[in-house]
């Protein structure tokens, strides 16, 4: 009987220490928290090297985009310990860094000599300068991105569709550069009967719970012109976000999403997109350029039948950015470790490794290398693209601007409530009283 | 041996085998501070998860705090927070809609669930099984319903879109019904309906098994005539578990979020935003803590009045 309880108490004890050890081994790990998606799997292949060099092991938390701000900026608002490093989306940069989330970067990087001036110029202002156009770096540019445009390659060639296309414009079928050119595109192939199966013109984003019907409008309304605010006058928007032209790029919008795109599309953003473009419904998908790589290799829609194009103009250019910045969250245990891994990350060799595995590096010595724009078929329209980005408001109240924005235009493109006049001048009520209670605008 | 002499034996065991330190505490205490010793601990739960939350809620409705910028503080604004919503328009179509959503939903589970409670109370072939079928719906989690019923409703592909095509000959992408203005309210009405009907039908059901049969032997010796039975013993005798049925849908009904949320979040445009996506998102999305908490509490303050002023009604009912 002694025997058996001196055997559970051996057994308790060495239950026990491998606990403790086990949970010591977990508190060394430095946790990176993301989103769930393509790049994440590529910055987990990369971070490898990472612990092969420092001995440093990598946790990894990411979390499906639909719920990715509501989980990670709770966790920063808990002032929550879960993550060490944290890729936040660009527009919460002024948020993170006036309520004390993130590191200031400053310091570290002058020690380490980390020159912001080796990353692109839009890069550096979206995801790692707050305020605005001032040298305070909150971030280490991670993951370059903007909206851009895949089609059907297969489809335009098509000899008899060309000649149709032609007879009926007067010019010739291609990727289109301009927004005329595009609905011309999309009428011409919105409910055409392809290999049997009834196809659709475009896709575009119409999501109305987070941020994808605005991240698909401003596509349009930032070529049409329309500006957030005064450039001389900062948060004063009347004439600006209801410009006659601004009200234009809206209706634009909203005529498209009537002609040219498929049945049920009232709530669709980047899944419902690739699912669309995958399953060879659309002949042009709005989306992020991250999911481009996927796309080519694609065994159904890529390779040869898969082509990109950059966002199209009217007045001007201009293409939402999306993309993020690698941050320190200030709460962490282990932020020196977690600085490691920036200083790391930052090395031109590391970024070059990070390109080819399917990460959009932002540094000038992936970006600017001559062998570039052939390293991958979207690699001339990201760098084309990343010249036009535009970024809605980093302000620290970028929530409730975003879901005023939702509602608005969901409003009237979807629900078909008032005009595009009103939608827009009803924004500015909605954002004056933001920047009001912010104390920005008296 | 009767009962009472039963207990004291347990209660002399139990008191012999209470360790004499224990004893010589307890026996300067009151029967009432025993009471409270036990019951205080279910107090202070409920002080520390519903009491506090509540008090602080109210609290919180009176400041401009933001929970996502707790170290700027918060300044005292009065009623303003109450002001903002009562007069944010808004605010009052969410109300619509919720009220739309409520009423339509309640009316169609009680319509229906009462006549499937009674076609399930006559005792036929199979009538487990069948009274299984019926159940499952509202077994399964409002999140799965969501989504699924989200597919069903997919122009394109969707089961529910071909099924009307199938009927009315109609182009099963030529209607939208979670993306439409006209069909979306009635969507989420639709998806409520078949997942709760089965509950309102299952209270019902043990109100008809409750009526006595002699009541409705009696009324057969009368030569009353079936249509005359119901609404003179069954409905009457019914009518309170209808309520009660009434109540429960219409309290939870009125704070629904995750079904209406998977299914069309608040859209197309805010065409089905109910008051608790509103909600939702001024408190988690916008962090307007203060404007929120005063919503949170005239959303508990219309329940709350309601609900009682309906047990009053249907205590009458039950005391007629």
């Amino acid at each position: 009987m002694m025997g058996n309880l001196r055997k559970m108490l051996f057994g308790t004890a060495m239950l026990a220490a491998t606990s403790v050890a086990s949970g010591t081994a977990a508190a060394k790990d430095l946790t990176l928290c993301w989103a769930a998606w393509d790049p994440a799997n590529a910055l987990v292949e990369l971070s490898k090297d990472f612990t092969a060099k420092t001995g440093i092991a990598m946790k990894f938390e990411f979390v499906p985009w639909t719920s990715f701000a509501d989980r990670f900026i709770n966790e920063l608002n808990s002032k929550g310990k879960l993550c060490d490093l944290l890729i936040g989306d660009s527009q919460w940069i002024g948020g993170a860094a006036e309520n004390g989330h993130y590191v200031k970067l400053n310091d570290f990087f002058a020690k380490e000599g980390i020159k912001m001036s080796d990353f692109m110029p839009a890069t550096v202002l979206g995801y790692s300068e707050w305020p605005k156009n001032s040298p305070n770096y909150w971030a280490l540019p991670a993951m370059g991105d903007s909206v851009g445009w895949t089609y059907r390659k297969d489809w335009f060639s098509r000899p008899e569709l060309k000649a149709e296309f032609k007879k009926k414009n007067g010019h010739d079928l291609a990727a289109p550069k301009t927004w005329d050119e595009f609905k011309q595109v999309a009428e011409f192939f919105q409910g055409r009967e392809i290999d049997g199966k009834k196809v659709y013109g475009a896709y575009i984003f119409t999501e109305r719970g987070s941020e994808g019907i605005t991240m698909g409008v401003t596509n349009v309304l930032y070529p049409y012109g329309f500006k957030y605010d005064d450039p001389k006058n900062p948060y004063h928007m009347q004439g600006f976000v209801n410009s006659p032209d601004a009200i234009k790029g809206l209706e634009f919008y909203k005529s498209l999403y009537k002609c040219c795109t498929a049945p049920g599309m009232t709530n669709a953003y980047m899944g419902e997109g690739l699912d669309a473009f995958k399953s060879g419904q659309v002949a042009m998908m709005m989306n992020w350029f991250a999911f481009f790589p996927g796309l080519y290799k694609d065994p159904n829609v890529g390779g040869a039948k898969i082509g990109f194009f950059v966002n199209p103009s009217a007045r001007g250019k201009g293409v939402q950015l999306g993309g993020q910045g690698i941050s320190v969250v200030s709460y962490s245990e282990r932020k020196d470790d977690a600085l490691k891994y920036i200083k790391w990350f930052a090395q031109p060799d590391v970024q070059k490794k990070w390109w080819s595995l399917g990460g959009y590096s932002c540094h000038k010595a992936v970006l600017q290398d001559p062998g570039f724009p052939k390293s991958a078929p979207f690699a001339p329209d990201f760098l084309k693209s990343m010249e036009m980005v535009q970024d809605f408001w980093a302000e620290p109240a970028y929530a409730e601007l975003l879901l005023d924005m939702q509602k608005r235009v969901h409003d009237y493109v979807v629900a078909d409530k008032g005009t595009a006049k009103e939608a827009l001048d009803q924004l500015i009520v909605d954002w004056e009283k933001v920047f009001k209670e912010e104390g920005k605008l008296k | 041996m009767n009962a009472s002499s039963e207990v004291t034996r347990i209660a002399q065991r139990a008191a012999h085998a209470t360790p004499d330190s224990i004893r010589r505490r307890l026996r300067g205490l009151s029967d009432r501070t025993i009471t409270w010793l036990f019951i205080s601990p279910a107090i202070l739960l409920l002080l520390a998860v519903n009491i506090f939350p509540l008090i602080w809620t109210i609290y919180l409705s009176f400041t401009n705090f933001k929970a996502n910028r707790a170290s700027r503080g918060s300044e005292w604004v009065g009623l303003d927070n109450y002001r903002s919503v009562l007069g944010d328009p808004d605010i009052w179509h969410s109300m619509q809609v919720t009220s739309h959503f409520v009423i339509w939903s309640i009316a169609i589970e009680v319509l229906l669930g009462f006549a499937l409670a009674l076609l399930i109370d006559k005792r036929f072939r199979g009538h487990s099984l069948w009274t299984t079928v019926i159940l499952l719906p509202m077994m399964l989690s409002p999140a799965v319903v969501g989504t699924f019923w989200t597919f069903l409703f997919q122009p394109q592909s969707g089961l529910f879109n071909h099924a009307v095509a199938l009927l009315t000959g109609v182009d099963a992408s030529s209607f939208q019904m979670i993306g439409d203005v006209a069909l979306a309210p009635w969507a989420i009405v639709l998806v409520d309906a078949w997942m709760w009907t089965p509950y309102v039908m299952l209270i019902c059901l043990a109100g008809l098994r409750s009526i006595p049969d002699n009541v409705y032997e009696a009324a057969e010796v009368d030569r009353a005539s079936t249509w005359r039975q119901f609404w003179t013993v069954t409905l009457p005798m019914v009518l309170p578990f209808l309520m009660l049925a009434v109540l429960f849908r219409a309290i939870e009904n009125f704070k629904m979020f995750d079904m209406v949320n998977l299914l069309t979040s608040g859209g197309p445009g805010s065409t089905t935003e109910v008051v608790s996506i509103t909600l939702k998102r001024e408190a988690f999305e916008k962090w307007r803590t203060g404007y929120s908490s005063a919503l949170a509490i005239i959303l508990f303050v219309t329940v709350f009045g309601a609900a009682n002023i309906y047990v009053k009604a249907l205590n009458a009912v039950k005391n007629r």
